[in-house]
């Protein structure tokens, strides 16, 4: 009922022209190199597997969806690619992570550059209590950055890839608090991606917003994923069919089933996958 | 017999009316009380002249000056440590026996009566480290003293930040000193600040503890190791030794003023502190 079914269809000429700036089709050809390499990964919480033995490949330029029901992994699975996971008392892991062919997860590994590469968007949009243009250079300064027309060309340029901009162009000074819930969403996509990422991780990022602001979120991963390799967790199905190339099913932190969207949602291969996406449980 | 609820309910009001009633008015009655018998005794020659014959005549310029050098360089030296102390407890470690340990050290230090913080400054800095009756004394032992406070009201703050915004700075690649300093202080700043000015006044209003260490020297410190008399000293000297009650009321009032200034000021910005972070 309340879901974002309506979201379906982007407005006009507008869509038009984004869709003519993303490639055709998934780029995942034969022989492309992939961007993340999952191997083996095992993921645990106070000794308890959270993710078990996990593979799969990250291509670029594709949008890959992560779904499945509560408490099988998806998250964890998105922290352990940027390393958040290891903020938390108790996580330890095996297996590896390879980004760009190396482990992210080796040791001697710059944890803070990894995260620069890997950017995140989290399931709620939490803005610093700052204005709109600190929250978008707080990353971009942490990396060095200093000179002011580079700041200014990011934020532009990040607002704009979050179809943000026209909305807060002319009060880029007050506080990022005063937008709205889905502004304030866009703006942390925008604040990811003014990190110039390789990779993209967003965590449920449309689980608390209206439809509308859901199109838009779903209208600039179409775009930002001439670009990106991106991993979109989701709890919403009917969004894992429409904004994602391929789709991974995950179920009690097992990988059940990995293909490219369509045939996922047309033709499962795994008897459980077609239960979860037709509603029979999860 | 039973006694109706809404009669219960009606003296339970009444008796919390009356006994909040009478704490304000205390409070009230002692400041009021100040100001009305030494105001009339404060002039600019009073606060800005030194005293003469043991101050039965002339100001408390001297006392005023050490009392801001005592307070200001006993706050300058807790205000780091307890901050890094409050710093280190929340974001560089996981609770454990540590923490723990430090935490009750900070509490026990909390409940100390402040006579034995003068005994322990007497003792260890002013016999044992040799620095004599002197501000750094005083402002040692004083910053002992306040540092509890420091500690735990500034790790109040710093566990308001909202956990979340120290994720997405990591995850938006700082380190944890510079989520520390650009994202979790800047947000923390108005309680911290709170804390060190509450801190200020704790100080401001000391006697004990620097009558054994400051000393109660009349003379206007001019370094480190002068002996100096703090405000709230004098006026225990001049109304113990009988040497001049209305000096010795004047002085009260100036303290009384001060620290209601200190506190008000600490009451906007905790309000402001607390309007920000809703």
């Amino acid at each position: 009922m309340a879901d974002a079914s309506h979201a379906e269809e982007p407005q006009g000429a507008e869509w038009l022209m984004r869709a003519a700036l993303a490639p055709a089709g998934p780029a995942v050809a034969a022989g492309t190199t992939p961007k993340v390499v999952v191997e083996g990964f095992t993921a645990l919480f106070q000794g308890c597997a959270v993710l078990r033995n996990l593979s799969l490949q990250l291509f670029p330029r594709e949008r890959l969806a992560i779904i499945g029901p509560a408490g099988s992994g998806k998250t964890t699975f998105l922290r352990s690619l940027n390393r958040l996971n290891d903020l938390e008392a108790g996580f330890s892991r095996t297996g590896r992570i390879l980004l760009d062919g190396q482990d992210i997860y080796a040791p001697g590994t710059d944890v803070v550059a990894l995260r620069r590469r890997v950017g995140m968007v989290y399931a709620v949009p939490v803005p610093l209590p700052w204005s709109i243009r600190d929250n978008l250079t707080y990353g971009p300064r942490l990396a060095g950055t200093r000179d002011r027309a580079r700041l200014d060309q990011l934020v532009e340029e990040s607002l704009k890839n979050a179809f943000l901009w026209d909305e807060v162009k002319d009060r880029l000074g007050t506080s990022a608090l005063n937008l709205s819930g889905g502004q304030q969403q866009r703006l942390c996509l925008a604040r990811a991606l003014a990190l110039e990422p390789e990779v993209l991780l967003l965590d449920e990022p449309c689980s608390g917003l209206d439809p509308i602001s859901t199109a838009k979120i779903e209208d600039a991963l179409a775009v930002l994923r001439a670009k990106y390799s991106i991993v979109l967790v989701t709890n919403n199905t009917k969004q894992a069919a429409r904004a994602s190339d391929r789709t991974a099913f995950l179920l009690m932190g097992e990988l059940i089933e990995i293909g490219p969207t369509e045939q996922v949602f047309t033709n499962p291969a795994h008897h459980r996958t077609a239960g979860y996406i037709t509603g029979r449980f999860g | 017999m039973r006694v109706p609820p809404a009669v219960t309910q009606r003296a339970v009001v009444g008796l919390m009316w009356t006994l909040a009633g009478l704490t304000l008015g205390v409070l009230l009655f002692i400041i009021a009380f100040v100001l009305w018998k030494g105001l009339p005794n404060v002039s600019w020659e009073f606060l800005s002249a030194p005293p003469r014959s043991m101050g039965r005549e002339g100001g408390i310029f001297p006392m005023i000056v050490a009392t801001a050098y005592v307070t200001g360089l006993g706050v300058l030296i807790a205000a780091p440590v307890g901050l890094a102390t409050a710093i280190y407890l929340t974001e560089y470690t996981r609770e454990g026996r540590l923490t723990h340990v430090i935490r009750f050290g900070a509490d026990c230090l909390a409940g100390i009566p402040s006579i034995i913080f003068g005994l322990f400054g007497f003792v260890f800095f002013v016999i044992t480290l040799g620095m004599g009756l002197s501000v750094l004394s005083g402002a040692l032992t004083l910053a002992l003293m306040v540092l509890p406070t420091i500690i735990r009201t500034s790790e109040e703050a710093i566990r308001a930040v909202p956990r979340a915004f120290r994720e997405v700075s990591f995850g938006l690649g700082s380190t944890r000193w510079q989520m520390v300093t650009r994202v979790v202080l800047r947000s923390a700043l108005p309680g911290i600040t709170t804390g060190i000015v509450l801190a200020v006044g704790r100080c401001v209003s000391e006697t004990a503890a620097v009558m054994l260490t400051a000393g109660s020297a009349l003379g206007l410190p001019r370094g480190l190791f002068d002996s100096s008399r703090t405000l709230s000293l004098h006026f225990y000297i001049l109304s113990r030794e009988g040497i001049s009650m209305a000096k010795a009321y004047a002085t009260a009032s100036i303290l009384v003023v001060v620290i209601l200034a200190i506190n008000l000021f600490a009451y906007w910005l905790m309000r402001r502190f607390v309007a920000k972070v809703r």
